[in-house]
């Protein structure tokens, strides 16, 4: 169906070629994932499908890709509008139209599909997805996994024979990202659809996929049997690691079936209490340091946080999690004191930084919402700690640039910010906002478009935060993370927190908030492959 | 469940309620706007907004943009306002021999260069009579505008047009819908800017906030740029440059042929030859130009808008207006335009009066538009609101799927 042929891609002024060399054919009705560490290559393979690279992008492809037969040489994307259709990680930026049942028609208007036709594959299209009830519903009123599968739609009525995702679960909640990749199943079990998808988020996709193929930090390309190339890939879930930790023979993609085999393991390591998590820094839980007591935060009739009793205390770490839209951010924006707050109180040490200016309100509370980049406007890194010293008042007692070097050593101090990765940017943005010194940091969503090992690395950057004595709070749906850093969880639900406690309390027990080890090893209370490798020394193995 | 009337309807609710072509709308609209053009009598042009109120009431459908006619009617009122104050302020009258004067404003002597203009000065009733009825006739001009954007759905009307106008279509809706997003994309860097602190002068916060939402304009319109190739956008374009000039050469000469010609129809003043023939003229270039530059555009368009017998209704209904008032048979032309000096009252000629109402019709002639039923939920993501529950037990509607 695809076939890349020696295929090279050399983008302008880059030193060394994003794809090298790359020999791969995905055949008819696969489900095909594309692996990778950030910035490798995935976009540059799936663009490459329907041509957008070169003809879009730029650069230079040596090789030859065709697509049912298509070369992309001299068939540019919008003569294979009718083979491939392409959903972009941002499905709310590729939208031409307002309304869904506009935009499902959109690409066969393109295609001059005639109206009865069209009016046929829409009404199909609306049930294949589940979406009927929102046909006339404007497209920015939806949720996120509503707009992802309004997008996928929107290529399927042309009735492509590949589709091509870029991300298509990793701004979702974990039920709408359940709810598309329902969807996308559901395609290639019934339809023959070829889907190539790529995704950081492995834990939600690695066990639909019929090949794997991944791309190494040199552009180079290999694909295989998801058991076989997940083995060695760099970047994998915890259901693979921890089958590759347990030698399980053949490796287990899928929870169901890792807990098949995981009998033996959970009678070795039962025995005893799952031992804490390993930090890379010590923990000590502090004071309270922020008292928030009846929060309420409404837009119009909305009412997105309803009552919020909260203490947060210095040294912890607090994940709140929650579905899209449960009043996650609304909270922490009313914490820090910029965002709306109606009623209630919030107290850090003595304050409420609402009552202060912005830059002394900083100074107590920082945030670093989620889209980072919004904070950065100068042009080289350096700058930015400049300014970023400066507006901590007059003597910072710490500089912005050596918090930087100690959060992520080795970013150049003349690059441009749009030019780091996602996780150098968060980064930067997370020292700028330190430099203030705050004792409460509140992180909303800091985890999109880092990989696993950009992750970890964050990771071990929250717990020097906390071993620093600081309080900090991450608003995030990224279950493993929460696993590997949150002392304490709050989860919200519209608006109120429905359930609070240790980590492992209230993670263990929830069908859709636990880590994939605590459903592997329930009812052990294990969450991270961490503890595991710590138990398995306990005990002697 | 059928959806009920909600407020009256003169029509019965036993047709099948659909939206009428957009362009029969704007046609009929125009059709009035060009009636009221002609006319300052006071009374024909109440009557036109009588005509443009009734209809509006019962054809336009629960849309958020069909709320847009009782703005154009504000603005109509500001418009006279603005008509009135500026010609009591500056068009004071010198003469005022049988004139009736109201009151006399200080009068400013001005240099003698600035002649042609008066500040203050005594104010009559003829004067303050004639600015009235002018500013009406503008007033009602704009609310055939405001009318027709209330009855048809503009983004509708845009993918009306005619294909060589395609581009030009979704250029706007793009732009349309661009809007809001770059706002809230001001508004939350904004937000983060406070994060930040804040601090500095005029054009660093200009900077801190301009460059964010630049960038991210910038890159959300390659990524829409990217959808729209990938999904066919353009695909069946193309023309030769031969085709093109010709379309462009058309075009041209159709658009010059128009100007005149409205020119010639608007002005009483100008020689008779101008008027109809070059708006047919231009008429006739522009259809060819426009028919040549569709050829070059293979789209299709998803459930496109019939044009059926209440069309042609709605469209004759606005044209009888217009034709009476411009060809002036069966009334005398003087009458339109009823003398301020010496002052009478407005008559009510019979014939461009009866022609009017014939653009009432059309409220009747029309389908009735789609009304969304109340369901639970629309708009609030799910969340039935407090007022929206109470309303709905107040009204005791039956839940859906009850009625038999």
């Amino acid at each position: 169906m695809i076939e890349f042929d020696q295929v090279t891609v050399t983008y302008v002024g880059a030193p060394t070629p994003a794809l090298r060399d790359v020999r791969l054919r995905i055949e008819e009705g696969e489900l095909a994932l594309v692996v990778g560490r950030t910035g490798v290559g995935k976009s540059t393979l799936l663009g490459a499908i329907n041509g957008l690279v070169p003809h879009f992008t730029g650069g230079t492809l040596a090789g030859r890709v065709t697509v049912a037969g298509r070369d992309t040489k001299n068939h540019p994307p919008r003569e294979l509008a009718d083979v491939v259709g392409v959903v972009g990680q941002d499905p709310l930026s590729g939208f031409v139209t307002d309304t869904v049942e506009e935009e499902l028609a959109y690409g066969m208007e393109q295609l001059a599909v005639p109206p009865d036709v069209m009016r046929k594959r829409v009404e199909e299209t609306l049930d294949l997805l589940g979406i009927a009830e929102l046909r006339d519903r404007p497209l920015y009123q939806l949720s996120g996994g509503q707009q992802q599968r309004v997008a996928i739609g929107s290529v399927l009525t042309a009735h492509p024979r590949v589709l091509v995702l870029d991300e298509p679960t990793s701004a979702l909640d974990p039920n709408a990202a359940e709810d598309v990749l329902a969807a996308i199943t559901r395609l290639v079990h019934d339809l023959g659809v070829t889907v190539v998808l790529a995704e950081h988020r492995l834990e939600r996709v690695v066990q639909y996929a019929d090949r794997v193929i991944e791309i190494a930090d040199d552009g180079a390309v290999t694909a295989g049997q998801p058991a076989t190339m997940l083995r060695t890939t760099r970047v994998a879930p915890p259901v693979i690691e921890l089958g590759r930790l347990s030698r399980w023979d053949p490796l287990p993609l899928s929870v169901r079936d890792a807990r098949r085999v995981a009998g033996p393991l959970r009678g070795q390591i039962g025995s005893q209490p799952a031992p804490p998590q390993q930090r890379s820094a010590p923990r000590c839980r502090g004071a309270t340091v922020l008292h928030a007591k009846n929060i309420v935060v409404r837009y119009g009739a909305v009412i997105a946080v309803g009552g919020v009793d909260l203490d947060l205390a210095g040294g912890e770490v607090t994940a709140v999690m929650g579905r899209n839209g449960s009043g996650k951010s609304s909270l922490l924006w009313s914490l820090q004191g910029s965002g709306p707050r109606h009623s209630g109180t919030v107290d850090v040490q003595g304050v409420d930084p609402t009552t202060l200016s912005s830059v002394n309100a900083r100074a107590l509370v920082g945030l670093v919402p989620q889209t980072p980049a919004d904070l950065l406007y100068l042009d080289t890194v350096a700058q930015e700690c400049e300014q970023a010293d400066r507006e901590s008042g007059p003597r910072p007692s710490v500089r912005a640039k050596d918090l930087l070097d100690r959060l992520a050593p080795g970013i150049p101090e003349d690059a441009h910010p749009r030019d780091l990765s996602e996780g150098q940017r968060l980064s930067l943005v997370l020292a700028v906002q330190l430099a203030a010194a705050p004792a409460v940091v509140l992180l909303d969503e800091p985890t999109r478009g880092l990989d696993y090992g950009a992750k970890k690395t964050f990771v071990a950057i929250i717990d020097q935060l906390a071993a620093d004595g600081r309080c900090v709070v991450v608003a995030t749906h990224d279950v493993e993370f929460v696993a590997a850093v949150a002392d304490r969880v709050v989860v919200m639900a519209a608006g109120d927190i429905v359930a609070d406690g240790p980590a492992p309390e209230v993670m263990v027990a929830s069908p859709s908030f636990a880590p994939q080890v605590a459903k592997i090893l329930a009812p052990l209370d294990y969450l991270t492959i961490n503890q595991v490798t710590t138990a398995l020394t306990l005990v002697g193995r | 469940m059928s959806a009920r009337p909600n407020g009256w309807s003169l029509a019965g609710s036993r047709r099948v309620p659909r939206a009428l072509h957009p362009m029969a709308w704007w046609i009929w609209a125009l059709g009035l706007a060009t009636a009221a053009s002609r006319t300052t009598d006071p009374l024909l042009l109440m009557l036109v907004l009588g005509v443009l109120g009734v209809v509006v009431a019962n054809r336009r459908s629960d849309a958020p943009w069909a709320r847009a006619f009782k703005y154009y009617l504000y603005l109509a009122l500001t418009v006279i306002a603005i008509r009135v104050a500026f010609r009591t302020i500056f068009g004071g009258d010198i003469d005022v021999k049988d004139m009736h004067v109201l009151f006399v404003l200080p009068h400013v002597p001005l240099p003698s260069w600035a002649s042609g203009v008066q500040l203050g000065g005594p104010v009559t009733v003829e004067g303050s009579l004639g600015a009235l009825y002018d500013g009406l006739r503008l007033a009602c001009l704009l609310c055939c505008l405001g009318a027709a954007n209330a009855l048809a759905n503009p983004k509708r009307a845009l993918r009306a047009l005619p294909g060589a106008l395609y581009e030009l279509g979704v250029a706007v809706v793009i732009a349309l819908s661009v809007a809001p997003q770059l706002v809230e994309s001001v508004q939350r860097v904004r937000r983060a800017r406070k994060l930040r602190g804040g601090s500095g002068g005029g054009f660093h916060v200009l900077r801190s906030i301009a460059i964010p939402v630049m960038e991210d304009a910038l890159e959300r319109s390659l990524q829409l740029a990217a959808a729209m190739d990938s999904r066919g956008y353009g695909r069946t374009a193309g023309a030769s440059p031969r085709t093109r000039r010709l379309t462009g050469a058309l075009m041209l000469g159709g658009m010059g042929g128009l100007c005149l010609g409205a020119y010639g129809l608007l002005d009483g003043s100008a020689p008779g030859a101008l008027g109809l023939p070059s708006l047919l003229g231009g008429s006739v270039l522009c259809c060819l130009g426009l028919a040549l530059g569709s050829r070059r555009v293979g789209c299709s368009h998803y459930r496109p808008d019939p044009w059926k017998a209440p069309e042609w209704i709605v469209v004759a209904c606005g044209m009888v207006p217009a034709a009476v008032l411009t060809v002036g048979l069966g009334y005398s032309g003087a009458s339109l335009n009823p003398s301020v000096q010496p002052l009478r009252w407005p008559s009510l000629p019979l014939v461009p009066a009866l022609a009017i109402l014939v653009a009432a019709v059309a409220a009747v002639a029309a389908p009735p538009p789609v009304r969304s039923a109340p369901t639970a939920g629309d708009a609030d993501g799910g969340r039935l609101d407090d007022r929206h529950l109470a309303r709905r037990i107040q009204h005791a509607d039956p839940p859906v799927g009850v009625t038999a």
